[in-house]
């Protein structure tokens, strides 16, 4: 992200593999072809040692002791959340939060901000490419509130209905969230633009970056969001780890998420004052060793360069959605055709072949996909479908994984006795999506 | 494991026994498995006793969730009500004569599950309803 010359040389995943432990192992004589980083990411060793440092040599509690190296415990933390704003473009530190992961900081500002400014009959913009995160904590706030729904249709790509959306700006909505990046289709959301167009109507922006932040460069500044969150988990990070980003002035004005110790100023018996933030919303010992995992992450992936990730994963998109319609008989790939629309998440559905049995032959092969519904139980009602499988990618990840999963999914057709023409599409499952022969 | 899809197996994937539907079922009812999606609609005819006089299913799942459903309905009929909620899970595992992982094990029991459920949800009056209106 600062040297721009450095980025115009491509990844090598082959180099970067050997900063990735798990890679060391055998499965039967080969490595694990890891194809399932949208539900977590490997951790290279850089993060490892980060936590094994604060937990062998200076573990301590944060902001309490006078002691060297309660010193430095505060001073990882704190550099950490640092290493976070400059990651994702924050103005300041103070406007970093520290949650567990991007669920939990959805639910922080549904209860915090959410119950301040939600009112009855207040409309909350979605959309139907949402996690299951991003759904049900409005669905609880609005039934609390009486409060009204409303979703962004997706068109026949897994692309967000622009024209819906301005349809449903004209409730004058509260909030509009969504995802900068669907986990389910890979698809990436105009967020800018979406944005501009959510604030002209009056309503402020959360946008989830679960598989935003994972996989190329954020600037939340540029946006123009009001809330910005993410997984440290997916980032490279530990689990245990992950941020909300507010605009300051958002921050100070929300009420606290959890009380207890360390968000707090003054306590007495029956009132307190409490801290500044980030501060107020970080209620009890946080997880002290996941939050200076995750700023490992953001050095080992800074340097990396997040044009050269994105670079990386949008060429292995491109080569599985021209590489598996080829390889693969009657596979049908959803979401954008475009790979430039698309981030590394490659979502397929074998015909006759259900994608548990997918996935559980093809773990013989020590090839590991998702198979279900990816938390998108709403998105795969859309789809008609009941299940998917699932690749989805991140630096570690070469043609080489892409390959295998060709050649993987070739023999579980086989072990099926399955056609080598599509069968016939049913009745109930009026979606679909074919890529390649003349999608 | 490597008989997990055995050729018996897939033959009941592919060409399921008792797949269908009943005109008058005394009893019917939907289960479903959230994390893959499958769903089983089971419908039982009973006598006054409670034995199993008819069976069928329809649904989509897995190979290992619908093999286990026309294996297990093979068995059906019959036995009484009793008999059939005091099965436990190794008499499935037993009909499908294979090594189940535990994260495969919710779509081997599906069945079983969907079958004690309805026996147990069974209305005095005999005619029952999905009660999540999924029928």
């Amino acid at each position: 992200m600062s040297d721009p010359t450095a980025h115009r040389v491509p990844l090598d995943p082959d180099v970067i593999r050997a900063d990735f432990p798990l890679f060391e192992r055998d499965f039967g004589g080969r490595p694990l072809a890891y194809l399932d980083s949208a539900a977590t990411s490997l951790k290279p060793r850089a993060v490892l040692d980060a936590l094994d440092d604060y937990n062998e040599r200076y573990t301590a509690n944060i902001h309490r002791g006078i002691y060297t190296t309660a010193e430095e415990a505060t001073a990882a933390y704190e550099a950490a959340r640092a290493s976070v704003a400059t990651f994702i473009g924050a103005g300041s530190p103070s406007e970093i939060v520290f949650v567990r992961n991007a669920t939990e900081a959805i639910n922080l500002v549904a209860h915090s901000w959410g119950r301040r400014h939600i009112h009855q009959a207040d409309t909350i913009v979605l959309t139907e490419l949402e996690h299951h995160s991003n759904l049900v904590p409005w669905q609880l706030l609005a039934q609390e509130k009486d409060a009204d729904l409303e979703f962004v249709a997706i068109d026949d790509q897994g692309r967000l209905d622009q024209q819906s959306f301005e349809v449903l700006l004209r409730t004058r909505p509260r909030l509009v969230a969504f995802n900068h990046v669907s986990n389910a289709l890979g698809t990436i959301n105009p967020v800018r633009e979406m944005t501009r167009m959510a604030h002209e109507a009056g309503a402020l922006v959360l946008v989830d970056g679960a598989q935003g932040v994972p996989h190329g460069p954020v600037d939340v500044q540029a946006l123009d969001v009001d809330f910005y969150v993410f997984s440290g988990h997916k980032t490279l990070g530990p689990t245990g780890s992950g941020a909300l980003w507010a605009r300051r002035e958002l921050l100070d004005a929300m009420p606290p998420f959890m009380g207890g110790g360390e968000m707090i100023r003054e306590v007495h018996l029956r009132h307190t004052t409490f801290n500044d933030v980030p501060w107020k919303f970080e209620a009890g010992t946080p997880d002290i060793a996941a939050a200076i995992g995750l700023g490992a992450a953001m050095g080992y992936l800074g340097a990396l360069g997040m044009d050269r990730v994105r670079a990386h994963e949008q060429e292995l998109a491109a080569y599985a959605l021209e590489l598996l319609p080829r390889e693969v008989p009657g596979i049908r790939i959803l979401g954008p055709r475009d790979p430039a629309e698309r981030a590394g998440i490659v979502t397929f559905t074998l015909p006759g072949i259900h994608a548990h049995d997918v996935a559980t032959l093809l773990d013989r092969e020590a090839i590991a996909i998702r198979a279900g519904h990816h938390c998108t139980q709403p998105l795969h009602e859309r789809l008609g479908e009941s299940a998917t499988g699932r690749a989805s990618f991140n630096v570690y990840t070469t043609t080489d994984d892409i390959d295998r999963l060709a050649a993987g999914l070739r023999s579980v057709q086989r072990v099926f006795g399955a056609p080598d023409a599509p069968a016939a599409t049913d009745g109930d499952r009026a979606v679909r999506y074919p890529v390649g022969s003349h999608g | 494991m490597d008989d997990l899809y055995r050729d018996e197996i897939l033959e009941h994937y592919r060409r399921p026994h008792n797949f269908g539907t009943l005109s008058a079922p005394d009893v019917s009812y939907e289960g479903a498995n959230p994390l893959c999606g499958d769903r089983l609609t089971l419908m039982l005819d009973l006598d006054e006793a409670g034995t199993v006089t008819d069976v069928a299913f329809t649904g989509r799942g897995c190979a290992i969730s619908q093999a286990s459903a026309s294996l297990l309905t093979d068995t059906l009929r019959g036995r009484s009500s009793a008999e059939l909620l005091a099965l436990g899970k190794d008499d499935v595992l037993e009909l499908l004569g294979i090594e189940i992982s535990p994260a495969r094990l919710k779509c081997a029991l599906l069945s079983l599950d969907t079958l004690q459920r309805a026996l147990a949800e069974r209305p005095a009056d005999g005619v029952g309803t999905a009660p999540d209106g999924h029928a």
